[in-house]
């Protein structure tokens, strides 16, 4: 009797050792996972918050040497360009990721589906180059919408796959009763079906922006980048990766210092997008 | 045409799922004003045989029919007729209670007359009183009066499957399809469901299908047995439990088989 209870409390004692064994790896997993990103924001802000003033924001770049100054250009140019890309492609790539969720086993879906994958694996370097190949080359001169239509590109099929997953959580049932109320077709999956899954498509489209806020590859080509402020949509506009590129591989100090700052802003933009992203999803779906 | 009591026959329906046929030959007529059930083992083309005569059938990847459904003498699936105008006359309850998660409970109930013709648009105080009226008629209207503006899915699921049956008969249907209404739900919720039924009768014509076989025999008028496909017998729900004409209805009600 009291061999078998200490036998037992022994077992019991060797699981409470395993179980926070691997509660420690666990841990140690999520510290590793995270990690990165703290030592990215810590210097960063290190780095860039010392530069951060109301100038920086507002002020134009003044000539190489002088103290002073800002990116408002690129952060404007960035606003722009990246807001012109979600126009040309959140639509598109929701309405294909609606038709993708909606109609299943159609063979234009397995198609569409198909060249999404390879076009969300193809490199954003890749992406502008055709853009320069298909408008820079044409025109001949870069072009802030150049660079939209890159970022657009790169959009559309992250865009298409989120909004197909989220629409396919979608309980069939719920498509049935609609119809059986004597919905016609469009009116279920619009009225219905993606009315239910809005939130999760904002909170994709959201990420989306946030994702392409970041490129700078194909900016290179198209958008090219510019010491001016501008918001002429057929002239070279500034973006803030490309300030961030161009400030890095520079040889001033004050430039380094720039970089620094503007890609603190960089990361602060995605980082507040991603947030409210994460907001929507955890706000009440009735409305 | 046909005798006013029979609002709703079929002839000869055979409902295939590609080369399967899951329902066979089935002619049956449904008086109106009753509850018609129709039960079964599982797989016998119950289910399939209730959304053909609204047409749902079709709408399954690969699903045919033939024959004719007649809803008052005229052919459903006659090319004239529009499938969404006929659902708005034969309603379809769901297994599972399937309230429409962005919207209120006002709005689940009122979403059946939103996509009614334009002309005939219900809106404002009229549209408030058939709210009511399809919640009072679904024994709902006292437990949700309070919260019309709040989401439908804080109901429990015994009082979202009756704010779904107050869905369906909001528009006013003549023919009411109900496909194992109760089989999510507690014993409460499915006493308050079978309760409803004994009600809605008088207003509509009402087929049910059912696993339950005390169901069947608790609220309907008539009952139809189908085993494989094929409708093996039907009758007034007294005789069907009481003196069965057919051996595998007799097997099946004494629960030698299901």
């Amino acid at each position: 009797m009291t061999s078998a209870t200490a036998a037992g409390s022994r077992r019991r004692a060797l699981r409470r050792i395993r179980s926070n064994v691997m509660v420690g790896l666990m841990l140690a997993a999520v510290i590793l996972a995270v990690l990165p990103l703290v030592l990215i924001l810590a210097t960063l802000v290190i780095k860039g918050a010392s530069s951060l003033n109301v100038a920086f924001f507002t002020r134009m770049p003044v000539p190489a040497g002088e103290v002073g100054g800002g990116v408002a250009h690129a952060i404007v140019g960035t606003l722009i360009i990246v807001g012109v890309a979600s126009l040309m492609g959140l639509p598109i790539g929701i309405a294909a990721g609606i038709y993708c969720a909606e109609y299943r086993s159609s063979r234009l879906t397995w198609i569409t589906r198909f060249v999404a994958d390879v076009l969300n694996g193809t490199p954003s370097i890749v992406i502008g180059v055709f853009a320069w190949t298909l408008i820079v080359a044409r025109q001949k001169h870069f072009s802030a919408l150049a660079g939209s239509s890159a970022l657009a590109m790169l959009m559309i099929p992250m865009v298409l796959r989120t909004t197909e997953e989220m629409i396919k959580l979608v309980p069939n049932s719920l498509r049935e009763a609609a119809l059986a109320l004597g919905y016609p077709r469009w009116r279920t999956t619009l009225g219905v079906v993606v009315r239910s899954t809005l939130p999760g498509i904002v909170t994709g489209s959201m990420l989306a922006v946030a994702r392409i806020a970041g490129e700078t590859a194909p900016l290179l080509f198209t958008a090219l980048g510019s010491q001016y402020f501008s918001t002429k949509l057929n002239q070279p506009m500034a973006a803030l990766p490309l300030t961030v590129f161009t400030y890095a591989t520079g040889p001033y100090e004050e430039w380094h210092r720039f970089a620094w700052a503007s890609a603190l802003v960089l990361i602060l933009v995605v980082f507040l997008l991603s947030v409210a992203a994460r907001l929507t999803i955890g706000r009440k779906r009735h409305g | 045409m046909a005798e006013p009591a029979r609002r709703l026959a079929t002839e000869s329906l055979t409902a295939r799922y590609g080369t399967f046929a899951a329902v066979k030959d089935v002619s049956l007529a449904f008086a109106g004003h009753q509850v018609h059930a129709l039960i079964g083992p599982s797989g016998c083309g119950k289910s399939t045989f209730l959304r053909s005569l609204n047409r749902m059938h079709e709408l399954t990847e690969g699903a045919t029919v033939e024959g004719r459904v007649l809803l008052d003498g005229e052919d459903v699936y006659d090319a004239r007729v529009n499938a969404m105008q006929l659902r708005r006359r034969v309603g379809m309850v769901f297994q599972k209670p399937t309230p429409f998660p962005m919207l209120s409970v006002y709005e689940n109930v009122a979403a059946g007359l939103r996509v009614s013709s334009p002309v005939g648009k219900v809106r404002g105080k009229a549209l408030d009183d058939v709210v009511e009226k399809a919640l009072r008629q679904a024994a709902l209207w006292d437990e949700v009066k309070d919260r019309l503006k709040k989401s439908a899915m804080a109901l429990s699921g015994g009082q979202q499957q009756r704010l779904c049956i107050a869905r369906t008969i909001a528009p006013e249907p003549e023919v009411i399809l109900l496909d194992e209404p109760t089989a999510s739900l507690d014993p409460q919720g499915t006493q308050r469901i079978e309760d409803l039924l004994f009600d809605l009768r008088q207003a509509f014509t009402i087929v049910i299908v059912t696993h339950n076989m005390q169901q069947a025999a608790r609220v309907s008028d008539t009952t139809t047995f189908f085993y494989v496909g094929e409708m093996i017998e039907t009758g007034p729900t007294r005789r069907i439990f009481t003196a069965p004409r057919q051996e595998q209805t007799e097997a099946y009600i004494t629960g030698r088989f299901g």
